[in-house]
């Protein structure tokens, strides 16, 4: 499985995550290309069906960064997100999907470093857990 | 349209006399004057072409079969509405789904074969078993659970709690690992393929276990092996029970004690246990025997009322005042708990007490709606009879 490289889903929020992506980006940071970024305007604008359809249609990991705790350009978005993403990751693994497939992180606009470091992190986990048990099953 | 005389003969719809009653019944139609389960039947006869890609009139029916029930020509509403359903989903007409569709996927994701971490409920003190005569079916509760975490995390407890009542009985079901989604709300939502899918898996599972009698405690799963299943398979090999009626059975063979003086609750009928299954006395008797006192809504039995939605499609207003008027029924009782076996009453009325804003005062719906599972493990009696048994 050396030569696996992970499908990532990333669901950044416009207000921190998003800036802290082209943070990295304009500050030249190197990391692994495995994610595609979606951009919301709020973590707690994901869903737990986001996050099962991404798994359903094959990315192996799920990652939902958001402003800090007490930062939410909504006030208490964030705090949403927290709380369904727990909710989700304990439903993935009952269904058999390993939780640490999905990833709750808090990167502010301010943090490139973070989120390159994230990344990095994500993807090396996820090649140690493989690809996704749902890729390529029978239906 | 051959698909659509087909569908007539299935149900019986030549019968129908168009007097009317079905219409007259459905709580659909009482709330949305545009719905109307006669119309739908009598312009398929009339050969009307349906549009089956853009009609939603099928999406809006709640399944509930009021309107069979009523039908004095016995006319299958329901199943029309099913079938039309499947011919809609084919050409691509789909229902708005509640959560975007998380249910849906999930249980997608249980079709596609994927290990699955079924009995993570499962802890030491319960005793089960993985070949033996009695098979009990858990259904998504502990999923739905979680998914639904601040309306019914309640229902993560229920298989624990079916399993700790079945083995103060005396009694070590089967439960299994491989057991999946028994497919109803995809099978109500027009994805039949997934729904046999899910079957062959469910039933190679029971049948690997040996079990002579499955035992159900969710209303959807029984009405989904009975009706269902029995449609694409004919007669199966084992008995399907309700833990209503099972548990009734080890109450008269003096098996079970419970704790006396609890209270009174009023009951739920939900429809696929009480108007699709005709299970209405054993959670009644039921009710009784663990010691609580049942005060009954005025509509009940086959007119009881309804949580407002199917099979997590097309939650809308009309479902929200068929909810409220249900729940302003039964605060009028007096009681302080409704109890129902089925998880999606259960999700659904705690949605509506769980909305910040209700058109009503908030008196008038102060009631818990809680799983009966849940509170039959609650209510057990301090020295169990499996211990008395074994001393």
């Amino acid at each position: 499985m050396s030569d696996f490289e992970p499908h990532i889903v990333a669901f950044c929020c416009n207000w921190c995550s998003y800036a802290g992506g082209d943070l990295a980006g304009v500050s030249r940071f190197q990391y692994p290309p495995n994610a595609r970024i979606v951009r919301v305007m709020c973590s707690g604008r994901i869903e737990p069906q986001f996050i099962l359809r991404a798994f359903e249609l094959g990315a192996d990991g799920v990652l939902v960064a958001g402003c800090h705790i007490g930062d939410c350009h909504y006030i208490s978005g964030n705090e949403k997100a927290q709380k369904k993403v727990e909710a989700t990751k304990e439903l993935i693994d009952q269904l058999g999907l390993d939780g640490r497939r999905l990833r709750l992180e808090w990167i502010s606009a301010s943090e490139g470093s973070k989120f390159a470091a994230t990344m990095k992190d994500f993807t090396e986990d996820l090649k140690v857990l493989g690809p996704n048990p749902l890729r390529g099953s029978s239906e | 349209m051959s698909e659509m005389k087909k569908l007539i003969d299935d149900t019986g719809a030549f019968d129908c006399v168009e007097c009317g009653k079905c219409t007259s019944v459905c709580p659909v139609a009482r709330v949305d004057p545009n719905f109307a389960p006669r119309l739908i039947v009598v312009r398929a006869l009339e050969g009307v072409e349906t549009n089956l890609a853009k009609e939603k009139d099928m999406w809006s029916c709640i399944t509930c079969e009021m309107c069979n029930d009523m039908c004095p020509y016995k006319v299958d509403y329901t199943g029309f509405i099913q079938g039309m359903r499947a011919e809609a989903a084919k050409a691509g007409n789909l229902p708005v789904l509640s959560q975007g569709g998380a249910v849906h996927t999930m249980q997608r994701i249980m079709a596609k074969g994927i290990k699955q971490n079924r009995l993570s409920w499962l802890t030491p003190d319960l005793r089960v078993k993985e070949k033996g005569d009695v098979f009990y079916f858990t259904g998504c509760a502990v999923q739905l659970g979680t998914l639904f975490y601040d309306q019914a995390a309640e229902l993560k407890k229920t298989p624990a709690s079916i399993v700790k009542v079945l083995n103060a009985a005396g009694i070590e079901p089967v439960v299994s690992k491989d057991e999946v989604c028994c497919g109803h709300d995809l099978n109500w939502t027009g994805d039949e393929k997934s729904l046999l899918n899910l079957m062959d898996r469910n039933v190679k599972a029971i049948k690997e276990s040996g079990a002579k009698t499955v035992v159900f405690s969710c209303p959807e799963c029984m009405r989904t092996f009975e009706v269902d299943y029995q449609d694409f398979l004919g007669d199966l090999p084992f008995e399907l029970k309700h833990i209503s009626e099972y548990l009734l059975e080890l109450a008269d063979q003096g098996k079970l004690k419970f704790n006396q003086n609890g209270g009174k609750v009023t009951y739920q009928d939900s429809c696929r246990l009480g108007r699709h299954l005709g299970i209405y006395d054993p959670p009644r008797e039921l009710i009784a025997e663990v010691g609580l006192d049942l005060v009954e809504m005025p509509n009940r039995r086959e007119k009881a009322g309804c949580c407002g939605v199917n099979a997590f499609g097309n939650c809308n207003e009309t479902s929200r005042k068929l909810q409220l008027d249900r729940l302003i029924e039964a605060t009028g009782t007096g009681a302080d708990t409704m109890l129902t076996f089925c998880p999606k009453c259960v999700i659904h009325f705690n949605c509506l007490l769980s909305s910040p804003r209700l058109p009503v005062d908030r008196g008038k719906v102060k009631i818990l709606v809680r799983d009966f599972g849940v509170v039959i493990a609650e209510r057990l009696g301090e020295g169990d009879a499996y211990e008395q048994a074994r001393s």
